[in-house]
């Protein structure tokens, strides 16, 4: 394990802002496990920052190509049933959510 | 000898002279599975027992007369349940996914399926494939076969278990940063990951799409290359998919030697924290890989130090945006009685992810936000391009490198749920390879005086599967601990 120097200790309200980027509701509990154990994570990755990377291109994948053309023709693809298939709630062809706009 | 013992060569070969039916496959299997399977819990899912029969009795009915086989025609087959099962339901061993079952077939299965394989059924995972020993699953760990009390590795700990159990012929594995390799070396089978981009992604729920990667999990190193030609090449589905030309990859097994080829010994992966047993093991292979014609040359791997740091903030950035959408609109579980569209993508995926998940998306999406982009996630990127430039500055002057794959046996069920950090460690000799993309096959090379399988990890250039296999197949036939097969007590 590499030195915790310069822990950087998350506080609360920045879990809860990351927690409300994700999407996710934290208990009380998992805010202050989560906010505990991503500062512990954090001063490990934190090793990178002494590591000089200036001029190095950054590597998003090692894939050799990443686009590709074809022809612009209709395939296969699924049925409107298989699509809905698997939906928490469809109608009429159409995928149900809960009202999006306020009261 | 029974059925259930034999390699997925030496089935194919009993199967295809006529000397067994696929219906007695299919029955030998299910009573393995009877006997052993609520001990070891290596599956999420099993195939309907009569669908399975009915599958096999086609078979047997269909080459009545003329016995026309094909190669994987009747061989019992296990999959990872993070790949797409048309009909056959797909959970990632996660709550959100619990009754999904999808409308299509992943890439590799419906290659697979167009052989008529028996699929078994799917195997168990850390949820979405995060994590080192299954405990992650939702639906409980599953067990080393050769020590209940011990983990099977992770993530693809279902499969390697299942392998290892006699519980399934082969299986599919997925590895992410060592999720193929880890548990194969924890429960003394082979495990293989390809090249990025040697196996369609097309299907496969996607954890860190730069680095997921299909492979299969076997007994032997050949029967590695055998379902490796099966899934191996080009798709339209996936970009990332490479149009390199697919070889057959059971011809590189007929050379037994590895005379001629200069083998690697990174110096990073023998250092501190290193299993002393594990070591000592490992040194042995490499001694016999020097026995085999090998010239041993020890090199060095800069960049290691970094790999897990790096490979924590990069996978977690790709799981945080491609986790997104499981949104409870379209597939997966949805809560109930809520009052807007937000708190229902919100409430869906707190009751629908476990925590590592949870823990793992907070991390990815932190190192994303605004504020934290350059210093985490784009620092990781760069430090990657460092990690690969080691890999391809050795491959100058060597064609194999050889090391641990994990730097201790499997651990006891438990040992690390507790820390985040230590289980990833267990990643150590894995990530690497994996951030470059490289192939890397795991071998079983030794037993811990606890009577723990001990891997070896062999890595090659980018493409050069057959080097690898080459290696390994030489290992493997030069030593015996491929054979030696747990008793599982009853």
């Amino acid at each position: 394990m590499r030195e915790r120097s310069e822990m950087h200790q998350i506080s609360k309200e920045e879990v809860e802002k990351v927690a409300d980027l994700a999407r996710l509701d934290l208990t009380e509990e998992e805010k202050s496990v989560f906010g505990s154990q991503l500062s512990h994570i954090l001063a490990y990755v934190d090793q990178l920052q002494s590591v000089s990377t200036e001029g190095i291109p950054l590597t998003s994948t090692v894939a050799e190509s990443q686009s590709e053309w074809r022809e612009d023709i209709v395939l296969p693809g699924l049925t409107v049933e298989q699509a809905l298939a698997n939906a928490p709630e469809s109608d009429e062809g159409l995928f149900v959510v809960p009202k999006i706009l306020g009261k | 000898m029974s059925l259930f013992k034999l390699t997925l060569k030496e089935l194919q070969e009993k199967f295809t002279r006529g000397e067994i039916s696929a219906t007695e496959i299919a029955r030998a299997f299910l009573l393995r599975l009877n006997q052993v399977e609520s001990k070891i819990k290596a599956y999420v899912t099993l195939r309907d027992k009569d669908a399975l029969l009915v599958q096999a009795k086609s078979i047997d009915q269909s080459l009545q007369g003329w016995r026309k086989t094909q190669p994987l025609m009747a061989m019992p087959l296990a999959i990872k349940d993070n790949i797409c099962t048309k009909g056959l339901r797909t959970t990632c061993s996660s709550r959100i996914l619990e009754d999904f079952e999808p409308p299509y077939d992943a890439t590799v299965m419906a290659r697979l399926n167009l052989h008529q394989p028996l699929i078994l059924g799917k195997t168990n995972l850390d949820e979405f494939a995060m994590g080192s020993s299954t405990e992650h699953s939702a639906f409980g760990p599953s067990r080393n076969p050769w020590n209940p009390k011990f983990i099977p590795g992770g993530s693809s700990g279902g499969s390697a278990a299942a392998v290892a159990a006699d519980e399934c012929v082969a299986a599919l594995g997925s590895d992410t940063g060592g999720s193929i390799r880890q548990p194969a070396a924890c429960c003394g089978v082979v495990g293989f990951k390809p090249t990025y981009g040697r196996v369609s992604r097309y299907g496969l729920v996607a954890f860190a799409s730069s680095l997921d990667q299909i492979g299969p999990i076997t007994k032997t190193v050949t029967d590695a290359a055998i379902l490796l030609n099966f899934i191996a090449g080009h798709d339209p589905l996936d970009s990332t998919s490479s149009r390199k030309e697919t070889p057959d990859f059971t011809k590189s097994l007929k050379k037994k030697d590895v005379k001629r080829l200069v083998i690697g010994i990174p110096r990073e992966y023998f250092a501190d924290g290193l299993d002393p047993e594990v070591s000592e093991t490992v040194q042995d292979a490499i001694q016999t890989l020097k026995e085999l014609g090998g010239s041993i040359q020890e090199v060095s791997l800069p960049f290691t130090q970094q790999a897990i740091a790096t490979y924590y903030l990069i996978a977690t950035a790709e799981a945080s945006s491609n986790l997104a959408r499981f949104d409870g609109v379209r597939y997966g579980m949805r809560a109930k009685e809520t009052k807007s569209l937000a708190e229902m993508y919100r409430l869906s995926r707190s009751q629908g992810f476990g925590p590592e998940v949870k823990r793992r998306i907070m991390l990815g999406t932190y190192a994303l936000s605004a504020g934290y982009y350059d210093a985490y996630y784009a620092k990781a990127q760069a430090v990657r391009t460092l990690i690969q430039r080691d890999f391809a500055s050795v491959f100058e002057t060597v064609d194999l490198l050889v090391s641990p794959v994990m730097p201790t046996p499997a651990f006891l069920l438990g040992a690390r749920l507790e820390d985040p950090l230590q289980m990833y460690l267990s990643d150590v000799y894995t990530i690497p390879s994996s951030l470059a993309g490289i192939p890397a096959i795991s071998v079983p090379c030794g037993f811990s005086t606890m009577g723990l399988p001990i891997g070896l990890q062999i890595m090659g250039r980018p493409f050069d599967e057959p080097t690898v296999l080459r290696a390994a197949h030489a290992y493997e036939q030069a030593t015996t601990w491929h054979t030696r097969r747990p008793v599982i007590r009853s």
